[in-house]
């Protein structure tokens, strides 16, 4: 059983056609929202935009953009979250599959991180 | 020279929209070397402008706190071409708006006809990654609004005129 509704992944998929001005087919659940659908850090308000007023819900920026985690030195070393770091962003984000990233939890890698049935779950988690 | 490209606004209701007039002029460099042989008023002008009703909706709406500034176009579709002597009507709505910046969606019609349609999103510039100043100068925002005699229209959300905070722009 999916964690999310048909409905919710289609109001997605219209919101990330919009920004992205992508193609509907390409935007699928294992879709990353950067590497696979090319969202720049300009985007990700147009997206938070969009879904707050699709869902009529509040985002707030840490929920999606756990920024604060990230430059933190008490959850970062040498560019790599530590097992704090880890543990902060998983109650920070338990909708977010982070089962790869922490296999090499390289900072720069985690932009490219969220899916769009991340995005689907995280929106299912607000409404 | 001035940049502005909104002549008047004719409706103003806070957090909701705003509506203006922009005149097309032979006078204008932009519109007499844009296209040589067809003096036109070019697209980009026509979302400056767009953007500039916006802009003062957005500002406005988050009581002039924020430092407004276009960041995307989403959509820009464009049916006529504006020539010099047409007027054409811009009307901005507010969208969504947020912690960060909102959105509206523009029109521009010409003679009652659809000319343009304009999705617009507007960020906020933040302190802690840009330096702490006005995007204007003192004064030259009350001026432009002035000039735009927005404050001639400007109404609340329940049609109360609105006052100007000085002390904000």
């Amino acid at each position: 059983m999916s964690d999310y509704t048909e409905e919710t992944f289609e109001k997605v998929q219209a919101a990330l056609v919009d920004a992205l001005g992508v193609d509907d087919d390409e935007v699928t659940p294992e879709a990353t929202l950067v590497g696979d659908l090319g969202a720049e850090s300009i985007d990700f308000l147009d997206i938070v935009l969009k879904l707050e007023k699709s869902f009529e819900i509040q985002i707030p920026r840490e929920e999606l953009s756990p920024e604060d985690i990230l430059t933190n030195s008490q959850y970062v070393q040498d560019g790599a979250v530590t097992t704090e770091g880890m543990d902060e962003l998983k109650r920070r984000m338990p909708w977010a599959s982070l089962e790869e990233f922490e296999k090499n939890p390289r900072v720069q890698d985690f932009g490219n991180l969220l899916t769009v049935g991340d995005l689907c779950k995280y929106v299912t988690t607000k409404v | 020279m001035r940049w502005l490209w909104v002549d008047q606004f004719t409706e103003f209701v806070s957090g909701r929209h705003a509506a203006g007039v922009k005149n097309i002029s032979l006078a204008e460099e932009a519109v007499d070397e844009y296209c040589t042989g067809y003096p036109m008023l070019p697209p980009t002008l026509i979302i400056e402008g767009m953007a500039q009703l916006g802009g003062i909706l957005v500002a406005e709406h988050f009581c002039w706190d924020k430092r407004v500034v276009l960041a995307k176009i989403g959509k820009a579709v464009f049916h006529d071409p504006p020539r010099a002597g047409d007027q054409l009507r811009y009307r901005v709505d507010l969208d969504s708006s947020g912690d960060g910046g909102a959105t509206v969606t523009a029109t521009s019609h010409w003679e009652g006809k659809l000319q343009a349609e304009v999705e617009l999103m507007f960020a906020f510039l933040e302190g802690d990654r840009y330096p702490e100043q006005s995007l204007f100068q003192p004064g030259d925002l009350e001026s432009m609004m002035r000039i735009m005699r927005m404050f001639d229209v400007a109404v609340d959300g329940v049609g109360q005129p609105l006052s100007i905070p000085f002390e904000k722009l």
